[in-house]
Order: structure tokens, then C-alpha cells, then sequence
């Protein structure tokens, strides 16, 4: 971890009216690096990709990108921001009103004043690279889960962008394209000198190509380190996680009273 | 006790009545303010033209000609009584193009493309397409509402101009051709008693003040929807529903202020 | 959709829809017998008009000459006031008569003109003289019965 830190996140706190949802965050993402954050759904994973984004403003503490705190830009200077930065949607998000090319031309016509041939090229510059050359006419409809995930990932890194974001990129996907898209993610990182978080629970996929992980548990990191570190951890946590034991430190059981004496039990 | 908390439950309905009326409110003063793209990038107008004034034609012209065949026969039975059948064409124009043009190609344009706006917009946000936009430095009001807005604006007065021209020659099959009323009278009393000032322009701006309620309702309660299949279903329900609400109340008052008195 | 169709589509439903409008326009309303040459405005006082409205047409001899614009009451003299707005290629002597008469039995309400002798004529402004109150139908009734039990009682 010596490479500069493109993006970082001090102490963030954030709460939902006063429903705590992020309790002190601390993260580096070095430039280059592919890192994920893991935890169970709802613990706050979505929430640290909304405050990256500027979608959401930190109660406390803040995130810095690039060295400008995020949540202090206005409206203009957030815009400008967020052309830094893609983000992969968990199922894609493609606009399903345009074809696989128009969705991958968006931000070039929407951002930059370039010619249709120049836009043209780039666009199945970007297709090729995830393996799609030959579908640009298609509708979004048409495709296969697993190709509607890469067009979006075409999408996502359509302008080069210096900081790549995936909500739960491997949703919903089978277990060929499962491969194909993190082998994707961590190709096209490499390839664009990009820095890409993964947002996911997929364990087993994500330790295969990430460099550092983070685990978060109801709003706090839990545990930190690179993909080997975790899988030896002892942790008791992330060993059910990683391993995904039925029984653990997240029990299996929903907090309640006790059973037995709900039945009339002598237990 | 009880009464109370159904004073709490009134409460609760009005402040959230209030806070909605607020946001939407905000909500078309975004759109108006984010206008910009919508004309200097006329194309993506035109696109959703065709969706919503284009798409709604075959309706407006087939529901116009029927009520206006219907207004003929009516008009004929009623009026044969008094014996002045020739003001036929007077009474089935003015009513087209005083109200029923304006108010039920309103009605029509709501249930037909306000609802499609609204379920659009609506699966747009349940797929996450407005939030990735929006992380792609798009602005969605900019980019998605305002140019629908504006298409329903400009398509809703050529609609109802549609509904009436096609209503009255509706009317003017049925009381000319297939009743027999005199064909010189007919047209002649209509121009008589059809004021383009008072009449017609006034049918045009009651169209117009329908385009934008009908593209609002249509558009906040899309963009406003809780990204799920029932939230987008109840979206497009209430979009209907308030739409024609709205439209007849506006209708009243826009009546009351037009053609009041004189 | 190929993008020229649907631009065709929509050029087609654009030129549709006004062409409703002109339709509605002229056809359907007045707009041909507006005139958009020149009008001079005109005053008469009535001691009643009846139900003569704004926008009432101005007639002489049967042709359309100008439609009235307002009508105001006088609180002075306790009579209708009626502004006329007449094409100013129609010129009337100073002492045209102004009638308010009805189109049919039960028709709108119109002012028939009926020019006088006078050489010099009605600039704007003016005001015309002589009027004749609007014909209600209830006193003609209600004079009707009564010469009717007049000629009654004589008997």
C-alpha cells in the first residue's frame, strides 16, 4: 500500500434521521488498486459507494477524492467530479429506451463535443474489450444477463475514468459469466491504471482478483486486509463469512424471546 | 383516545398532502429551470413528440369523430323540438371546441401517454437508470423529464385542436349527410356563433393549461414513485386519477374565468 | 424507429394538428369575417339592451360592419353604454339611427345601423344620437294583454 491514495474516506458517520448507518469509516484506495468492501446486505456497503458518489453527505467526517472533500463541492464542481468517476450498477442500470450502442456512446454525446465517426470507433473500441463487438444494434432486452452486465461495464468505463465503482457485480449471474466479469474487472482496471472498489458479498469470486479487502458489519469496519490475509483470518466474523457457516457470530436464529417458553416449554 | 389519533391521522394526511404539493411544486420549477437541453437539443423533444402526441393520435381522432356523431344525433333530437334544427352545427361546435375538444383529449392524452410517462420514469428509477445517469454527471430532469414535459405541452393543444376539427366533422356526417339538416345552415350558424377570440383561442389555452397538468402529475409521479413493481403500478394509477381530477377541476375555474358574464 | 421516420412522423403530426387549428379558425369560426383593417370606435346610449353582449355583431343593411367591444353602465344617466368598434371603410352620417334588434324570434342580439340624411359623418369617438332600446318580450306580452283588456272593457 506506498502508491499515492487517490480517494479516501476519514472518519464518516452517517445516520438516517438518527438511525445510525455508518459509524466511523476509515478507507485508502491507492491509485491502481482493486479493492473490495464486503459485508452482509443492509450493513452499509451501498451507503460508502452513495457518499463516494456525492449522492449522499457524511454527518461527519468526509471523503476526499483526488484532494477535494466531496461534500463540499457545489453542484457544478460535483459534476465535474463525478466524470472522474464510473459506477456499474447491481443489474446494470442500461437505458433500456436506446441500443447497446447509444448506451455506450451516452456520456461521449452527453460530455464531450467529438465527432460521431471519433465516437464511432470508441465505442466499439469499448465493446470489443468486453468481448461484444458485433451487438451494438441490439436493445438492452435482448441480451443475456451476463452480456447486459458487460455492456454496462463498457458504459462504466466509456470516458477512462480514474476511479471505477461496482455495486454488486456479480448478482444474479452464472457461474461462466461470474468468471468473465471479474476477470473483466480486474483486466480493465490494470488496462486503464484505473482504481476500482467492489462493492459484494460474492467471496469466493471477489478474493480471486481483488488486491484488499474491507469487511463492514452494521456500519464499522470489522476487518482489513489482503485477499490471502482474510482467508487465513481467525476472525471469528469473517470466517463464517468467508466459509459461509450457517451458525456463527451472526446467529442463525432472529433475535426474539425465548421459543421454548413461548410454547409452554419446561425447558 | 381514539379521537385523538384519528385527529393525529388527519394531521398526518394533511402535513404529508402539504409537503407533496410542496415537492412537486419544486419539482416543475426544476424542470422549468432545466429547460435548457430540451430546446437547444430540439431532437430529444421530438423523440418523446412522437411518443406522446404521436403514439395518442389514433384515440384522439377515433374518440373525436364518435363524440362528435354523437353530439349530432342529440343535438338534432333536442333541438327538433324547438324547431331549429339548422343550429345544429353552432351547437355541436361550441361544445367541442369550448369543452369537450380540450377536456376529453385531456383525459384521453392522461390515460394514454401520462400513465405510459409515468410507468417509464418509474422502471427508469426502479432500475437504477435515474441514479446511474446522475452518476454519470447527467442531470435526469435535464436530460429525461423536461423533454417529455415539454412534448406533452406542445402535443396536448394540437390533440385537442384534432379532437374538435375531427368532432365537428363528425357532427356534420350525422346532421348532414345522414339526417339531412340544411348544409348552408349548418356551417353558416356555426361561424355565426363561433368566436375564434372567444372560442377558440380560449379552447387552445385551456388545452394548454391541461398539457401542463397532465405532464407534472404525469412526470413527478413517475420520477416520484418507490422504485418497485407495486410502487410503479400505484404510480401509474394515481397518475390517471389525479390527472383527471385535475383537469376537470382547472377546467371549472378556467370556464368560470373565460366565460364568465359575457 | 429509424430517426427520419419518426422525424417524418412527427412533422406530419405537427403540420395535422395546426392544420385542426386553422381549420377550427376559419371554418368552424370567424376568423375569415375578421377584419383586420382599421376600426374607428363609436358610443350609443341605450335605456336597455336587452341581452346584448361584447363581441355582438354591428350591422347595416344586413352586412356586417363592426362588433360591439363594451358595454358599460352610465351611472350619470342611468343608461346602457354601449362602445361599438366599425370598420373604418364604413363611414355613417351624423344622424344614423342604431336599433337593437334580434335574429330571429329568439336569436342573439345585434345593432342594426340605418343611416340618416346628414352630409357630415361619425369620426371616432362620436357618440350616436339616436338609439332604439332593445324589444323585450315579456312587456311586449305584457303590452299586448293589456290593449287586449283595454279594447275588452270598451266593448
Amino acid at each position: 500500500m506506498s502508491s499515492p491514495a487517490l480517494l479516501e474516506i476519514r472518519d464518516v458517520n452517517f445516520a438516517y434521521d438518527s438511525r445510525p448507518i455508518l459509524k466511523g469509516i476509515n478507507m485508502t484506495f491507492p491509485k491502481g488498486k482493486l479493492i473490495a468492501i464486503m459485508g452482509l446486505s443492509g450493513c452499509g456497503k451501498t451507503t460508502i459507494l452513495r457518499h463516494i458518489g456525492g449522492v449522499l453527505k457524511p454527518t461527519r467526517g468526509y471523503v476526499k477524492m483526488d484532494g477535494q472533500i466531496i461534500h463540499e463541492l457545489d453542484q457544478d464542481n460535483l459534476y465535474q467530479m463525478r466524470r472522474k468517476m464510473g459506477m456499474l450498477f447491481q443489474f446494470g442500470a442500461l437505458f433500456t429506451d436506446m441500443t447497446v450502442y447509444d448506451n455506450v456512446a451516452f456520456q461521449m454525446r452527453e460530455h464531450t463535443d467529438l465527432p460521431e465517426e471519433i465516437i464511432r470507433d470508441l465505442v466499439m473500441m469499448k465493446l470489443h474489450a468486453v468481448g461484444l463487438y458485433g451487438t451494438q444494434n441490439l436493445m438492452p432486452a435482448e441480451l443475456s444477463g451476463g452480456m447486459a452486465r458487460r455492456v454496462a461495464l463498457a458504459r462504466t468505463v466509456a470516458l477512462d475514468p480514474m476511479l471505477i465503482m461496482y455495486d454488486e457485480p456479480f448478482a444474479g449471474l452464472d457461474p461462466i459469466s461470474l468468471t468473465v466479469v471479474g476477470e473483466l474487472i480486474r483486466r480493465l482496471n490494470d488496462a486503464l491504471g484505473a482504481t476500482s472498489i467492489v462493492v459484494t458479498h460474492d467471496v469466493q469470486e471477489s478474493l480471486k482478483i481483488v488486491d484488499y479487502v474491507y469487511f463492514v458489519s452494521d456500519g464499522a469496519i470489522i476487518a482489513e486486509g489482503t485477499a490471502d490475509e482474510i482467508r487465513a483470518s481467525g476472525e471469528a466474523f469473517v470466517k463464517q463469512f468467508v466459509h459461509g457457516e450457517m451458525d456463527g457470530p451472526i446467529p442463525f436464529h432472529y433475535p426474539a424471546g425465548d421459543y421454548n417458553k413461548d410454547l409452554g416449554v419446561r425447558a | 383516545m381514539s379521537i385523538l389519533d384519528n385527529l393525529r391521522g388527519i394531521g398526518a394526511r394533511v402535513v404529508n398532502a402539504v409537503w407533496r404539493i410542496g415537492y412537486a411544486s419544486r419539482f416543475f420549477l426544476m424542470t422549468l429551470l432545466y429547460s435548457g437541453m430540451s430546446f437547444r437539443r430540439f431532437r430529444l423533444t421530438v423523440r418523446e413528440i412522437f411518443f406522446s402526441g404521436v403514439m395518442s393520435l389514433i384515440i384522439i381522432l377515433v374518440a373525436g369523430m364518435f363524440v362528435g356523431m354523437v353530439l349530432g344525433l342529440q343535438g338534432y333530437e333536442t333541438l327538433k323540438r324547438y324547431g331549429s334544427e339548422s343550429a345544429l352545427g353552432s351547437l355541436v361546435a361550441l361544445s367541442l371546441v369550448r369543452e369537450l375538444g380540450p377536456v376529453l383529449a385531456a383525459l384521453l392524452f392522461a390515460s394514454r401517454a401520462g400513465s405510459a410517462m409515468t410507468a417509464e420514469i418509474g422502471l427508469m428509477k426502479a432500475t437504477e437508470q435515474i441514479a446511474a445517469m446522475e452518476l454519470m454527471a447527467v442531470n435526469p430532469i435535464a436530460r429525461v423529464v423536461a423533454p417529455r414535459f415539454w412534448a406533452g405541452v406542445i402535443s396536448m393543444p394540437l390533440l385537442a385542436a384534432m379532437f374538435s376539427a375531427m368532432g365537428v366533422f363528425g357532427g356534420y356526417v350525422v346532421g348532414v349527410v345522414l339526417i339531412g339538416v340544411d348544409e348552408g345552415s349548418f356551417w353558416s350558424q356555426m361561424q355565426g356563433a363561433v368566436d375564434f377570440q372567444h372560442d377558440v383561442l380560449n379552447g387552445v389555452i385551456k388545452s394548454l393549461v391541461f398539457g401542463v397538468a397532465v405532464t407534472v402529475i404525469s412526470l413527478f409521479e413517475g420520477y416520484d414513485s418507490p422504485p418497485t413493481a407495486e410502487g410503479v403500478s400505484g404510480a401509474t394509477t394515481r397518475t390517471v386519477v389525479q390527472s383527471s381530477l385535475a383537469i376537470l377541476m382547472l377546467d371549472f375555474i378556467l370556464t368560470a374565468f373565460m366565460f364568465r358574464g359575457d | 424507429m429509424e430517426r427520419t421516420t419518426l422525424d417524418l412522423w412527427v412533422g406530419m403530426f405537427v403540420v395535422a394538428g395546426l392544420g385542426a387549428l386553422v381549420l377550427l379558425a376559419f371554418k368552424v369560426g370567424n376568423l375569415s369575417t375578421y377584419n383586420v383593417s382599421d376600426t374607428y370606435q363609436l358610443q350609443a346610449y341605450f335605456t336597455n339592451i336587452g341581452g346584448l353582449k361584447p363581441q355582438a355583431s354591428i350591422k347595416s343593411a344586413g352586412v356586417l360592419v363592426g362588433r360591439v367591444t363594451g358595454v358599460t353602465l352610465d351611472t350619470e344617466r342611468y343608461e346602457a353604454k354601449v362602445t361599438m368598434s366599425i370598420d373604418s371603410r364604413y363611414k355613417f352620417p351624423k344622424d344614423t339611427f342604431a336599433n337593437i334588434l334580434t335574429s330571429g324570434l329568439l336569436g342573439e342580439q345585434y345593432i342594426g345601423l340605418v343611416p340618416g340624411g346628414d352630409s357630415e359623418v361619425l369620426k371616432g369617438s362620436d357618440v350616436v344620437k339616436q338609439t332604439q332600446s332593445a324589444i323585450v318580450l315579456e312587456d311586449m306580452i305584457g303590452k299586448f294583454l293589456y290593449s287586449k283588456a283595454e279594447s275588452g272593457n270598451a266593448k
